[in-house]
């Protein structure tokens, strides 16, 4: 007690002369202890306590900014004491905690539940179940009902999750760039409103991005109808869908139509530029489809093929049987040459280096009617598409392979037409209002249009969005958006499934959707969740309209609600459309960056830090230039180079690809954001001012001069393409990924069995091997399936609550995941086959991490898995030197973000955040082995076979991954490992490891493997 | 004790042309002349700007600490293929320029080679500073540097004993009986020293503190029993010492299996190592004292070109070892070893390994000749090449093996940062600064052993 007076006594005196300290003193002389508080409040009430306070705590914090020095920390010290008193005097509200009696509805306690919802990439819909852990959302896996999943997932539906935790997201109302309220934006969308109704919505322009939801379209379209405003227009623009596709459906059949494909009923598949396995609607379904048919069986040939035409290597092209490394303007020539060997009517100037392969192609196709695909990729023109489209009739593969059907769009117009319309507009003075749902035109849309400028004309400039970003900054009005794990709507898959998409949250910081700002310009101002549920009565009809409601949310989509199939027939002349003049001079291709496309996941710092599926760059973006081009104009990794196109120019850093095509460079977008968050704003290099209308996806004639060096990160082979030459040599004499071609799997099942360094024979060690009695975990990974996705990478991450380390520590070598794709190649860097080989921790039964450790911190455990005891590891390091599959991670410093709350939410409870100076590693994902044993024992039995998906076995869409119990001999992953394809790598070292893999098998066309 | 008095002189006069102390010296003036750099010789200009310089190198050691524990061992250079760097390099380095100490005053003294006599002390306490840079790095390396005391065997609540089969363990005990053992075999030999200290001083300060010291010793022969016994005892206990702690320090390596690491050469390669770098050492530091105070009587060219000797001895030795590491990665046809080599030899760090050749094998081969043993500014030159190729020794060992092993995906680089270097010079910073206040305030050179020299004509003077 004195104690605190006496501080209290102390502040005085430093602080205050003016106070009377004397009389305080007196004041309290003749109090005993037990009054000290009342006396305390009463000290409180002095006007010079009063003052002091004023003093010592000014709204105006800034005095505390200062620098402590010795008397400002006794004075905190001491005021600190002081109030804690004074605080302890409030009485606080009171509130009662009592257990449930009666728990509510779906109360699970600390068990985590799941909820059907989806993820919305280019408007389409991927199914997803989100586990929520006490209402907060920490992990999406796949919907196994849902047909664009069927229980995987892609990365950015993993990484989906941290930007909806971001705390970098918008999260209040802002006008004119000040803070405002949601009601005064209710009121001012009144006004507006109002106004337009008055002029029949004249001068009202709306701008979405990709939108396939049946309720948000019927919404805008009743918005935009006779009866309430009838002149206002619907935009959109969405740079990671393809204008091609959209313009060659209707350039092959006279109308907008949407396509998918059966990649599973297909025996021979040519992609002409498409990454159609790693990116778009139906990419994980494809994926799927795909791998089934990539897994050899003795005795049949049941495997297909794949073609690939592209130019700059992709996720498709990893499983490959053949790959031409073709220009991105070549492909056209390729796409006319093959389609006129199919018979489509149509000019093929022919004489290109690709004939023979194209050829074979055709050959192969033609022995497969039916039963073939041609896919077209998004950044080819619309020429292509509708080729595409033609030979698919040709072959026989309508409503086999693929099936056409009404558009799934809201909006199936051209989005490159719809944005230049409303540009024009805007310019002119015909737009009064725009509002922009989602959409960040300021930095996606073409540079030479010049939105920016545009946009400043107009004079309500209103914008929803996730982020405060380019758009957001110059409008007037900026709404954070809800994200889709925080709103009620629907979206359909890439077949039309109509899919609900349901929060796991409120919205975190007051986001609203795209329906309720249509519902408040209709008039309607209600919760979303009215708006969306009354739609779906309206719209439906039915009597049992509740419980269909219900299945729907449950399930995560509406049953049977994918379109019917479509007949179609291709009208289009193609010999009207001569071929494009072959550009001269280095070509530039434009791509989406594989994680952070257009620059909508820029400030996903999971995203960010995940390795470019193929070249392994992190971070950045990065000019792609294959060996034999970059030896040419003088060029290797790391060079920093201006690219001069169009009278424009940017400066960007090489990164030389094995596998670009000759004369090309191919340069990703989304990065040079310059309002995207504190994580991904000023990364990488801003492509857009070279990036025209003219050469959206692909220019040609570009200049390029060297200008410097720059550092790009990579994860693997940092050193330029010596190393990987080197890399790559060493990784076939060390036989790491075992390949055969198909015919000699059928002659020799177990081939990779006798490839690589010979294994110790069994039995040298003096000592017994341990017998393991109950569960004995392991893993098989089938190299046959793996495309090199990465979705098992970021599934770890969110899993096990793995951190991100940043640019400097990867440049170190110190990135955290658990999990990693390693990659080679094989045959002339200009064009080679491409690996992918998942890398997790082998669980090896003679560890040789565990006798290296002086304090046991990792150790075997009963079910055989090689553990890692955080708590005890005092970080020597030893265990990771000796890994000879170098799985360890060590926490360097203390990478993990114990202080942002909002990334304390989205992280796993049942996985433990890593402190500095601890090694890490891949558990097999313990606590769901741990979940499943406790459900069993709970019910007296085993644990069952594929109840335990560990986090990169579930999220692989090619099913690639299979974990389970080796001793019991009926499970998937036993079966897996006495295949006779299954091999372990550096088996030689008598590691003994639990995870193996399925030695790769391809199935080249016979003639160009003579060729 | 009077025969092996009576052995040590007869033994003198077998020292041969070449004295191992220079004619002319008495009992007294030796004495006078060792202990006056303590006593009387006081600050001389050389030794407080050395001093000055060392200590705030010192100083630097200790920034970078602090550092270190505030931030974590990331801002250090090892990363995932490299996870020792110059931590691990700069340990193995430390301890073994300790061992020139271990030998000089153990096995040496076993096989009664009568030079050591005057070097003794000076290299005991080098290895005791050494010991002490070492003990630095397996501390401070770890994560978490305030749990590194889970590697001792203590009872605790956790019930947890250290893991007996990680050779860090082995290093732990090897390391702490090496220290042990070292401090108080120095300690012992200095104790008659410490008497004639304090019977020599004039100030009461430094008889108070040099008589406590001296743990009350007068000369009396049963002291001088006494002494002689436990000299011999814990002679014996070093020796094996000189041999097994080298060797369980590349057990780190040996036991692991990383290519480089994983080799039955290492543990006779690594003590032929150590002691060839200690006695690096030994010159690099007796050559320039023994200048500054004029010693050049007790430190004679005999002791030079003895130690000389030894390093062309152990360098043979070493350069057997890189001989043999070749052959065996060609003669085993392992896949491994054989990549490991080629990377060793071409990969990028192909320099380090060339010049550690450079510096190990072939420069030292000019100790053949007699005038480059006799040439006082080469031989110091060359004390610094071994020390230099020694510790790029253990950089190829550690870093080339590491930076590259078995799966091509994980390959990496390994960079020193700026706190490397100042943790790494930082310690030499403390080595100088304890070795200075060792010249300036003990006797640096036995007295009472030198005078043991003295040939038998000139008695006189007392123990």
């Amino acid at each position: 007690m004195s104690s605190i007076s006496g501080n209290l006594v102390q502040i005085k005196t430093s602080a205050e002369k003016s106070l009377d300290l004397g009389a305080i003193r007196e004041k309290f002389a003749n109090k005993s202890g037990p009054e000290f508080w009342r006396s305390l409040e009463e000290f409180s009430n002095t006007p010079e306590f009063q003052d002091f306070l004023d003093n010592e705590f000014p709204q105006l914090g800034s005095d505390w900014r200062k620098p402590l020095n010795r008397r400002n920390i006794l004075k905190l010290m001491g005021a600190s004491l002081g109030l804690a008193g004074l605080t302890a005097c409030t009485r606080q509200p009171l509130e009662k905690m009592a257990p449930y009696v009666k728990a509510p509805e779906e109360f699970s306690g600390n068990v985590p539940v799941q909820f059907a919802s989806a993820h919305l990439l280019g408007g389409y819909a991927e199914g997803i179940l989100v586990e929520s852990h006490q209402g907060r959302p920490t992990k999406a896996e796949g919907n196994p009902e849902h047909p664009a999943s069927l229980g995987a997932t892609g990365v950015h539906a993993q990484a989906a999750l941290l930007t909806m935790w971001d705390p970098d997201r918008s999260q209040s109302v802002l006008f004119e760039g000040k803070i405002s309220n949601t009601s005064a934006f209710w009121a001012a969308l009144t006004v507006i409103r109002e106004k337009h109704i008055a002029k029949k919505g004249a001068g009202l322009r709306i701008l979405t991005e990709n939108i396939t939801s049946p309720s948000l379209t019927e919404m805008i379209r009743t918005l935009l109808g006779p009866e309430v405003m009838p002149q206002a227009k619907w935009h959109v623009w969405d740079p990671i869908t393809s204008d091609g596709a959209r313009l060659g459906a209707k350039l092959a059949f006279g109308e907008p139509v949407s396509h998918y494909y059966k990649l599973d009923a297909a025996d021979v598949i040519v992609s002409l530029d498409s990454d159609f396995l790693n990116f778009g609607p139906g990419a994980v379904r494809y994926a799927h489809d795909f791998a089934a048919r990539r897994r050899p069986e003795p005795g049949k040939r049941r495997m297909n093929r794949l073609y690939v035409a592209e130019v700059t290597p992709t996720v498709t092209s990893v499983l490959a049987d053949h790959r031409y490394a073709a220009k991105a303007t070549e492909v056209e020539g390729i796409a006319r040459s093959l389609a006129a060997k199919l018979g489509v009517a149509v000019d093929a100037p022919g004489g290109g280096p690709y004939e023979s392969w194209v050829a074979a192609l055709a050959k192969d196709l033609k022995a497969h009617p039916g039963a073939s695909l041609v896919v077209a990729g998004d950044p080819q023109p619309p020429i292509v598409h509708a080729l595409a489209h033609a030979m698919n009739e040709k072959l026989g593969n309508v409503g086999k392979t693929v099936v056409y059907l009404d558009p799934l769009e809201g909006n199936p117009v051209s989005h490159a037409e719809s944005l230049k319309a409303l540009i024009d507009e805007m310019n002119s003075g015909q737009v009064e209002t725009l509002i922009i749902l989602g959409a960040n035109p300021v930095f996606t849309a073409p540079s030479d249009w010049n939105f920016r400028d545009a946009y400043l004309k107009v004079a309500n400039r209103i914008h929803l969005g996730l982020y405060v970003d380019e758009t957001a900054e110059i409008s007037h009005w900026h709404v954070p958006e809800a994200h889709t794990l925080e709103s009620w709507g629907d979206a359909r898959a890439y077949d039309g499934t109509i899919t609900t998409i349901q929060p796991l949250i409120d919205p975190i910081y007051g986001g609203r959707t795209a329906i309720e700002i249509i519902g408040a310009l209709l008039g309607k101002q209600t919760t979303a969740f009215q708006t969306w549920k009354r739609f779906w009565r309206d719209k439906l009809k039915v009597p049992d309209f509740e419980a269909q409601f219900q299945k729907a949310l449950h399930d995560g989509f509406w049953a049977n609600s994918a379109p019917p199939p479509k007949n179609v027939v291709v009208k289009g002349d193609f010999r009207q459309l001569p071929p494009a003049p072959s550009p001269s001079g280095l070509e530039i291709s434009f791509r989406l960056d594989p994680n952070v496309l257009d620059g909508r996941f820029a400030n996903n710092a999971w995203l960010q830090e995940l390795p470019k599926p193929i070249s392994k760059v992190t971070w950045d973006n990065a000019v792609h230039i294959g060996p034999s081009t970059a030896e040419k104009l003088a060029l290797t990794t790391d060079d920093l180079i201006e690219i001069r196109l169009r009278g424009r120019s940017i400066q960007a850093a090489v990164w030389v690809t094995p596998g670009q095509a000759p004369d090309t460079a191919t340069i990703t977008v989304g990065y040079g954001r310059k309002r995207a968050g504190n994580v991904g704003t000023g990364l990488g290099f801003d492509v857009s001012p070279i990036r025209t209308s003219q050469g959206w996806w692909v220019d040609s004639g570009a200049d390029i001069r060297k200008v410097g060096r720059y550092k790009l990160v990579s994860t693997q082979t940092h050193h330029g393409i010596q190393q990987i030459k080197d890399a790559d040599a060493e990784q076939l004499n060390r036989a790491l990924v075992r390949v055969a071609t198909e015919t000699h799997y059928l002659e020799k099942p177990d081939f990779a069995k006798h490839m690589g360094p010979h294994d110790p024979p069994p039995g040298l060690s003096l000592y017994p091997g341990y017998e393991y009695k109950g569960y004995k975990w392991g893993m098989v990974i089938d190299l046959s399936a793996c495309t090199g996705c990465q979705a098992c990478v970021v599934a770890c991450q969110a899993e096990n609550n793995i951190t991100v380390v940043g640019k400097d520590e990867v440049a170190r070598g110190r990135e955290m995941h658990w999990m990693r794709i390693d990659r080679y190649h094989k045959g002339e860097l200009d064009n080679p086959s491409a690996y992918a080989q998942p890398v997790t921790c082998m669980h090896c039964e003679n560890a040789p991490c565990e006798p290296v450790c002086p304090v046991a911190a990792t150790v075997h455990s009963e079910e055989g898995i090689n553990q890692m005891v955080y708590n005890r590891c005092v970080g020597t390091r030893y265990c990771a030197n000796n890994c000879p599959y170098k799985v360890r991670r060590f926490n360097f410093f203390l990478y993990a973000d114990w202080d942002t709350p909002s990334l304390q939410g989205g992280r796993n409870p049942e996985v433990t955040v890593r402190s500095r100076g601890v090694m890490e590693k891949c558990t097999y994902c313990i606590q769901r082995i741990n979940r499943a044993k406790i459900e069993a024992e709970k019910e007296d039995r085993r644990v069952r076979d594929g109840e335990i998906l560990t986090a990169c076995q579930q999220v692989c869409p090619t099913k690639a991954i299979v974990f389970g119990d080796l001793n019991d001999k009926e499970s998937q992953v036993a079966k897996l490992a006495a295949d006779p394809r299954n091999y372990g790598i550096l088996t030689d070292l008598n590691t003994q490891p639990r995870t193996t893999y399925l030695a790769r098998v391809e199935n080249p066309n016979p003639e160009l493997v003579k060729g | 004790m009077a025969d092996h008095l009576e052995t040590r002189n007869s033994t003198t006069t077998l020292a041969g042309p070449e004295p191992v102390l220079a004619p002319g010296h008495t009992y007294a003036t030796v004495t006078d002349k060792i202990a006056a750099v303590p006593l009387e010789v006081g600050w001389p200009r050389f030794w407080i700007v050395g001093f000055t310089i060392s200590a705030l190198i010192f100083g630097m050691l200790l920034m970078t600490i602090l550092w270190l524990l505030g931030k974590g061992i990331g801002v250090w250079g090892p990363n995932n293929p490299v996870g020792w760097g110059f931590d691990i390099i700069n340990f193995v380095w430390w301890i073994g320029i300790g061992h020139a100490g271990t030998l000089i005053s153990a096995i040496l003294l076993l096989l009664r080679q009568q030079w050591r006599m005057s070097i003794s002390r000076f290299a005991e306490a080098m290895t005791l500073f050494a010991v002490a840079c070492a003990f630095l790095y397996p501390t401070f390396h770890t994560g978490r540097p305030w749990l590194a005391y889970w590697l001792l065997p203590y009872p605790n609540t956790m019930a947890m004993w250290p893991q007996p089969r990680s050779p860090l363990l082995w290093d732990v005990f090897a390391v702490s009986t090496y220290a042990t053992i070292s401090l108080v075999f120095w300690y012992v030999g200095l104790i008659p020293d410490l008497a004639s200290m304090r019977d020599r001083a004039k100030s009461r300060f430094a008889q108070v503190i040099y008589g406590i010291l001296a743990l009350g010793w007068r000369g009396s022969a049963q002291h001088w029993n006494h002494y002689e016994i436990a000299s011999l005892i814990l002679a014996g206990l070093s020796t094996p010492l000189v041999l097994s702690v080298h060797t369980v320090v590349s057990f780190d390596f040996a036991v692991g299996l990383i290519p480089g690491w994983h080799a039955t050469i290492f543990p006779p390669y690594f003590v032929a190592g150590a002691i060839y770098s200690g006695f690096a050492m030994v010159l690099t530091l007796a050559i320039p004292m023994r200048a500054w105070y004029g010693m050049q009587d007790f430190i004679t060219m005999k002791h030079i070109d003895n130690m000389c000797k030894v390093m062309l001895g152990t360098g043979l030795i070493v350069a057997y070892g890189y001989a043999m590491e070749a052959f065996m990665a060609w003669y085993s046809g392992n896949l491994w070893e054989m990549f490991m080599f080629k990377n060793r030899t071409t990969g990028p760090y192909g320099w380090s390994y060339w010049s550690l050749i450079i510096f190990n094998v072939l420069i030292p081969q000019v100790l053949w000749l007699k005038k480059a043993r006799q040439n006082i500014p080469l031989v110091f030159v060359l004390s610094l090449v071994i020390n230099v190729g020694m510790w790029l020794e253990r950089f190829v060992i550690i870093v080339t093996s590491l930076h590259r092993d078995f799966l091509p995906a994980s390959w990496g680089m390994y960079y020193p940062t700026k706190y490397d270097w100042s943790m790494y010079l930082g310690s030499i910073g403390l080595f100088l600064t304890l070795m200075y206040l060792f010249v300036r305030f003990l006797p640096s050179i036995s007295i009472f052993e030198v005078r043991t020299l003295i040939p038998r004509a000139s008695k006189g003077g007392a123990h």
